[in-house]
């Protein structure tokens, strides 16, 4: 999958480095149109038996060969989901994290809802008690990263470049160079945006939707698809709210307007509302990841 | 602008299919795309000429197959298109209406040679 928007795979930085490419350079096929309109695939061989290695072979068709003018148009149908490969390497990280017993949250919110911050509290608090680390996804610099970890936890950073949300493979990437310890809490921050991180499953455990109260109640009914798929909503700077004409209660009606079992915490990581909440609302989520491969350890069934 | 992602993904799964089926050009494309999924169909337009430029489905005409978004309340059960997410019951006014169609984004069929 292409990670980005518009400039392509090669603006994927994590912790400063290109992205390794799933796709390698050279495999994508190409064609020329001639002037006649026929088309001719490049590089072009008389090897038989259809495209072997990248290379086309023109007599593979229905029609077993080729000639300029005779069309060999056919219909191949498909079927496939759009997303299906983001998905399969979404389901390759969910599998890593339940068989280590990781508890992953993929935070996403719009830019300045304050999720950097309520992660460095959260670091903070759970500092001794649990194992974190922590992924960054922004388009440009390693500031997010840096502020994690002087917060004590280890924190790779991705660049996304032109792109406007993080995808299952390049978290994958992140993971393998962050040698995530078993039993620990991963914590996820997409790039701030509340569009398209909705339509990339990462693998996490959860999503976590943060709106704070300097934006509008009615951001759930405007970006419904972000509300929909998380599982946990933080309405984050609730220590403004005696400042602001936001209604609260109402934001809250609206998000379960779309997502009607959506759990809901009021928090502020300034002053510290709701924080103890979150904490446990995490610790929980952690025990049950352990207990889970705990239970999958028991021989009641033999997985190959 | 995740567009530019899924063009990308399109690509992918058209090159995947090629190396199984033997073409070596695609000529038309049809996805389906569904009224609820989170695609803003014009953009995916753009972009899919993109992203398919010099590739074998260069110059490839994009037909969007639109399905309709259908839901099931969850208070009364019944039935009802939908046309957004955050809609009300029409029979009792519960927003509790689970998507049953009408979300999807696939890559149906293509015209190959």
């Amino acid at each position: 999958m292409c990670t980005t928007c518009g400039c392509g795979i090669g603006q994927t930085l994590i912790a400063g480095h290109a992205l390794k490419q799933p796709r390698k350079p050279g495999e994508v096929m190409r064609y020329r149109v001639h002037e006649d309109g026929a088309a001719l695939a490049y590089p072009h061989t008389h090897q038989h038996g259809g495209v072997l290695d990248g290379v086309l072979d023109f007599g593979a068709g229905a029609a077993g060969t080729h000639a300029p003018g005779i069309s060999q148009s056919r219909m191949v149908k498909i079927e496939r989901d759009i997303l299906a490969k983001n998905n399969d390497y979404a389901a390759e990280n969910r599998d890593y994290f339940s068989m280590h017993g990781i508890f992953t949250l993929n935070l996403v919110s719009s830019p300045g809802s304050g999720k950097t911050t309520l992660l460095v509290k959260t670091i903070a608090a759970l500092h001794g008690v649990l194992q974190i680390a922590v992924i960054e996804g922004d388009q440009q610099t390693d500031n997010d990263a840096a502020r994690i970890r002087a917060a004590g936890a280890p924190a790779l950073q991705i660049n996304t470049g032109k792109g406007c949300h993080l995808d299952a493979y390049m978290v994958g990437q992140a993971m393998q160079q962050l040698h995530l310890q078993d039993h620990s809490l991963l914590l996820i921050e997409n790039v701030g945006n509340l569009v398209c991180p909705a339509s990339f499953d990462l693998g996490e455990t959860h999503k976590v939707v943060i709106l704070s109260v300097t934006e509008g109640e009615d951001k759930p009914l405007k970006y419904p698809d972000m509300f929909r798929a998380a599982d946990l909503m933080l309405l984050n700077k609730c220590d403004l709210l005696p400042y602001l004409e936001f209604d609260a209660g109402l934001a809250v009606d609206y998000a379960r307007r779309i997502n009607p079992k959506l759990k809901v915490i009021r928090i502020s990581a300034s002053s510290g509302e709701g924080m103890a909440e979150w904490l446990d609302w995490i610790a929980m989520g952690c025990r049950n990841a352990v207990a889970a491969i705990q239970r999958s350890a028991e021989p009641k069934v033999l997985l190959e | 602008m995740h567009e530019m992602s899924l063009a990308e993904s399109v690509l992918q799964i058209i090159e995947n299919t090629a190396r199984k089926q033997g073409y070596t050009r695609v000529k038309t494309v049809w996805l389906e795309i569904g009224q609820l999924a989170c695609v803003e169909q014009e953009s995916l337009r753009f972009c899919f000429d993109v992203v398919m430029r010099d590739s074998i489905a260069h110059q490839a005409q994009l037909e969007i197959i639109k399905t309709a978004g259908q839901g099931r309340c969850a208070k009364c059960s019944i039935e009802m298109p939908i046309a957004a997410l955050y809609e009300a019951c029409p029979n009792c006014g519960s927003y509790e209406i689970h998507v049953t169609g009408g979300d999807e984004m696939r890559v149906k069929e293509l015209e190959v040679e």
